[in-house]
């Protein structure tokens, strides 16, 4: 087992990602922020805690979104389906999807088959805590990338204790 | 994470653990159901007939509409429709359906024990949707997720399940699965429609008494006199038995406490329970059928990856 990010690091990472989030978007009316379940989750609730404080005078929208019913793999395994939570309209809103870790791109083109069953937002942008660039399968690149790295395809990512590491297979 | 069966014949075989992944599963495909676009794509791969030897106008649709909401391909058969009329038997229609490349079967039928039969002699995946006076096990499902939604847990709940627990595959199937969940249990009922030894076989309490069984329990689940079941005379009179055995506003406001009015459906107004009751806001029979959509798409989902 490697360690990609400390916890510090990890902590560095998501400031830096929030910032980005900042300054791309000045005011947070529009903005809805959704967390992939479950890595997602915990990465986008710790960038919508710092964009609260950094917006102290607007409410800052979070939701959670669960891929399970629309994996493309859903006959291999069978999992068990975590929390949705969308508690928003997303239609026209800007919706920024944040997931800890991209690495096919399955996983993203099933939260935005997921997300379109709520509404038609007017625009999805991708946010990810760590970038497996070289094993993408599907046409899907995020707008904000906490760290990019280089993995084999078998290596599992994985955020552990509030530690990004890399497990081989 | 999967069921220890891959079948659903009843609540019987299934495990603590089953019924509580059915629940918790269930719960996120009610809030699909709450969604401006009420659809998932996970069993679009999937066919499933609903083969149905008996009426049912709830389950049917309930069943039919949460294959529609899994992205399901589905077939009906009614066997008044079908050549079941012509003398084909149940394993010959099965299998001319299944050759035609179907995955799951949801099947009622009049014969206790006709899914169990069928599921020795096919591949595909059986739900028990009702046979003869054996089990219901979605019904008993969803009569739990309702419990367990309306009043916060199912453990160390007081359930009366009142009327025919003779002819009842829902009584049977709900008190499996009460007992296996950790609620208490009480049949109410004329003597002559509860089974003599059924305190000893599965462990409920018996009472004769209504006003008693009201006064005790938190919720109570009133089933439907099941006329089309007897053969014999067991009570003298509907307007007797209502007298006795049927729920009327009077008896539950002289109640110490609100209890929560259930009912499986269809429901003989003014027999075992009273309009004034059934509508009320203490009855929770129409989020019963809400929430069966929602625990059938949770029941197809964890089975179709067996199959």
């Amino acid at each position: 087992m490697q360690v990609l990010l400390s916890s510090q690091q990890l902590a560095d990472t998501i400031k830096v990602l929030s910032q980005q989030l900042s300054k791309s978007y000045p005011s947070l009316e529009n903005i809805v922020f959704v967390g992939i379940q479950q890595g997602g989750v915990v990465i986008a609730n710790d960038i919508v805690a710092l964009l609260q404080q950094q917006h102290s005078s607007e409410k800052v929208q979070f939701g959670q979104l669960d891929i399970t019913f629309y994996r493309d793999d859903i006959r291999k395994e069978i999992l068990a389906p975590d929390t949705m939570n969308i508690p928003f309209a997303i239609e026209n809103k800007i919706v920024v999807l944040i997931d800890d870790v991209l690495f096919t791109g399955r996983t993203i083109k099933a939260a935005l088959d997921a997300l379109l069953d709520y509404g038609r937002p007017a625009k999805v942008e991708l946010c990810v805590l760590i970038d497996r660039k070289e094993h993408r399968q599907f046409p899907i690149q995020a707008d904000y990338v906490g760290a990019t790295v280089t993995t084999k395809k078998t290596d599992k990512v994985k955020l552990v204790n509030r530690e990004v590491v890399l497990i081989p297979a | 994470m999967q069921l220890s069966t891959r079948h659903l014949l009843g609540i019987k075989n299934l495990t603590k653990e089953d019924i509580s992944l059915i629940l918790s599963t269930a719960e996120q495909f009610k809030e699909v159901l709450q969604r401006p676009v009420k659809k998932v794509p996970s069993l679009r791969d999937i066919t499933i007939v609903n083969l149905f030897y008996e009426n049912s106008t709830r389950t049917r649709f309930s069943f039919e509409l949460a294959e529609k909401r899994l992205s399901a391909d589905t077939i009906n058969f009614a066997a008044s429709s079908s050549s079941a009329a012509k003398g084909e038997t149940l394993l010959d229609t099965v299998n001319n359906i299944l050759s035609m490349k179907v995955d799951m079967v949801v099947m009622r039928h009049s014969a206790s024990g006709a899914p169990h039969f069928l599921s020795q002699h096919i591949p595909a995946a059986i739900i028990n949707a009702g046979d003869g006076i054996n089990e219901h096990p979605t019904q008993a499902l969803l009569d739990a997720f309702s419990i367990k939604e309306k009043t916060g847990s199912l453990e160390g709940r007081k359930v009366a399940i009142i009327g025919d627990i003779m002819h009842s595959r829902v009584a049977q199937s709900n008190i499996y699965l009460l007992n296996k969940m950790g609620a208490k249990v009480t049949v109410c009922g004329p003597p002559t429609l509860i089974p003599k030894y059924i305190s000893e076989a599965l462990g409920v309490n018996v009472s004769y008494n209504l006003r008693e069984t009201l006064e005790w329990c938190d919720v109570a689940n009133v089933l439907r006199i099941q006329l089309e079941r007897q053969n014999q005379v067991l009570f003298s009179s509907l307007r007797e038995y209502s007298i006795a055995y049927g729920i009327n506003r009077q008896l539950l406001d002289s109640l110490q406490k609100e209890i929560v009015i259930m009912h499986p459906g269809p429901i003989n107004r003014g027999v075992e329970l009273d309009s004034d009751v059934a509508d009320s806001k203490q009855s929770i029979i129409l989020q019963q059928v809400e929430n069966g959509v929602a625990v059938r798409m949770a029941v197809l989902y964890l089975l179709a990856n067996r199959s």
